[in-house]
């Protein structure tokens, strides 16, 4: 990818295999710092898979066979040796549907925190407060923030999984189809959201959607079948777009 | 529109329909039935005793002489609850660890491994697990005891606790393994992504959240445990008093029944002091669920 920004995160020969699959087939990308990235493509071809890779999720999986190099700021996180909590930090996770833990609201933000060390009461409560801010959730939980999470509604459940991600104070934040189970309304903030949240955060979101990508999208990263079929500006990719698979996908029109 | 998609119902469906239905309320209601059946069975046997003597001083009483006419029951009272809580003390972190170990740690083939054991130990009949308790159990409580200094023939609530445990731990364990195969993976990925452990996983998320889960299955295996004869009756001494410490026996109310119903030489009210005895197991076990039940359902989440 020709690109002036410096990547925030560079990955080389990337090859995922699970037992009868071959899931990612040398993925060589570069994302580039405070932008967003939409890795687009049909489900099931691995966006999901290369999402989790970035923070070492796939170590839940252990049928899947990892090789090549991940950089964040030059540290490679498939080394078996690296802190693999640090990194994870590093990022934030807002998964298709949101999994609040099973506490109140306010430790669900509290919880990365107290992983971190950081323990001072008003401290804490400080940030809690300005992340759910930060997450426009604030002003709809501030009187109930010992209530539990699982009482929130989806929509607002997945803005406070966004303030939780916030709250360890990532770098990146992994986005894995985080509306695909929301209403328009819901929708529609996260991705709000995002635009503003792209001045502090590099965000990687991944989506089938070509409208939401077309919304969203800095660049745009075309897989299918576990290959980078074409990668580059947004109107670049969606509006010209040189291969003939990717010609089929922005044509559907999905 | 709505008249019109009114089917008629008639012909041989309908009437397959209505029996079927029938037949399940019938077999629905018979379950229902059946406890409040043996209760009141119960009750009623057990009546004479309670004219004769106050329900205060049958619950308090520790003197147990049928030919005297003492029915006291405490010390059996004791005694249950004592080889219960040291079941549970030893089956429940035990069955907890290993389900955490079989869910989070083991490879999958593993779960493969354990459960055709599980079933092999809930298979067992009980009078085995006594056999053992008998050959095993009880030399090794009793070496146990003279290493503190204690004489005990092993025979002793020790004993009891032991034989349980092992016995109530492939329900427990079986339970707790569904409790932590259920939990979606999503909170886990939740949980690390945060940057915790797994074990910090395990103990802020996966414990709160199976938290409900984890209750149903302790309170399993307490009711279990406190029903629980043959087993216990052949390891546990079976002496009306009230153990000082682990290794000295006792008697618990399954065991009193077991061993005296059917041999009452015709002692006035005996009968009925045993029938009350199965009254007292059953309104204990059946407190018991009621107040677990409470509890799982405050928690449930």
């Amino acid at each position: 990818m020709v690109m002036t920004e410096t990547p925030i995160i560079r990955i080389r020969d990337l090859n995922v295999h699970a037992p009868d699959n071959h899931i990612l087939k040398n993925i060589h990308l570069d994302i580039p710092k405070n932008k967003i990235t939409v890795l687009l493509g049909p489900s099931g071809c691995g966006k999901t898979t290369l999402l989790k890779s970035l923070n070492r999720l796939t170590d839940l999986y252990p049928e899947l066979k990892i090789k090549g190099n991940i950089y964040i700021d030059d540290d490679d996180i498939l080394h078996p040796e690296r802190d693999v909590s640090q990194i994870r930090q590093k990022m934030g996770l807002l998964s298709q549907r949101p999994y609040p833990l099973p506490m109140s609201i306010f430790k669900n933000v509290a919880y990365g925190l107290k992983l971190k060390g950081i323990t001072k009461k008003d401290e804490v409560e400080r940030r809690v407060q300005e992340y759910l801010k930060k997450a426009a959730l604030w002003d709809e939980v501030k009187d109930r923030l010992h209530s539990s999470a699982e009482q929130l509604s989806i929509g607002q459940q997945q803005r406070l999984c966004l303030a939780r991600g916030l709250a360890v104070n990532p770098e990146v934040i992994l986005a894995d189809e985080p509306t695909s189970a929301l209403d328009p309304v819901s929708t529609q903030m996260i991705e709000h959201q995002f635009q503003e949240l792209k001045e502090e955060y590099t965000i990687v979101l991944v989506t089938h959607m070509l409208r939401q990508a077309r919304r969203l999208a800095d660049y745009v990263v075309f897989i299918y079948y576990g290959k980078i079929i074409e990668h580059g500006p947004v109107n670049e990719v969606l509006d010209n777009p040189k291969e003939e698979l990717t010609k089929k996908y922005v044509s559907a029109g999905v | 529109m709505i008249s019109a998609l009114k089917i008629k119902q008639t012909g041989s469906r309908f009437w397959v329909d209505r029996i079927s239905t029938t037949w399940m309320l019938a077999g629905l209601f018979f379950i229902l039935v059946v406890p409040f059946a043996i209760f009141l069975g119960l009750l009623i046997k057990a009546l004479p005793l309670l004219y004769d003597q106050s329900l205060w001083a049958i619950l308090s009483g520790t003197e147990w002489s049928p030919m005297r006419g003492n029915f006291g029951f405490l010390p059996f009272i004791v005694g249950s609850v004592l080889v219960t809580v040291l079941a549970v003390c030893f089956s429940a972190p035990t069955s907890l660890m290993a389900a955490i170990y079989i869910t989070q740690f083991a490879p999958k083939r593993f779960l493969k491994l354990v459960h055709p054991v599980i079933d092999i130990l809930a298979g067992i009949p009980s009078v085995i697990y006594g056999v053992w308790g008998v050959l095993t159990i009880i030399p090794l409580v009793a070496g146990l005891a003279s290493w503190f200094g204690i004489s005990s023939t092993g025979y002793s609530i020790l004993a009891g606790g032991i034989v349980l445990a092992v016995m109530s731990t492939p329900y427990v364990l079986n339970m707790l393994i569904e409790v932590f195969r259920s939990m979606p993976i999503g909170l886990k990925e939740a949980s690390l992504s945060l940057g915790s452990t797994y074990w910090e996983c395990i103990k802020h998320v996966l414990l709160r959240k199976g938290l409900s889960g984890i209750l149903a299955a302790f309170a399993l295996g307490v009711s279990n445990a406190l029903g629980n004869t043959i087993a216990v009756l052949m390891v546990v001494g079976n002496r009306v008093q009230f153990p000082s410490n682990v290794f000295e026996a006792g008697y618990p109310i399954p065991a009193l029944i077991a061993n005296n119903y059917g041999e009452m030489m015709s002692i006035p009210l005996y009968d009925s002091a045993l029938m009350f005895a199965a009254l007292l197991l059953f309104v204990m076990v059946t407190f018991f669920n009621f107040a677990s039940r409470y509890f799982i359902q405050k928690y449930e989440v």
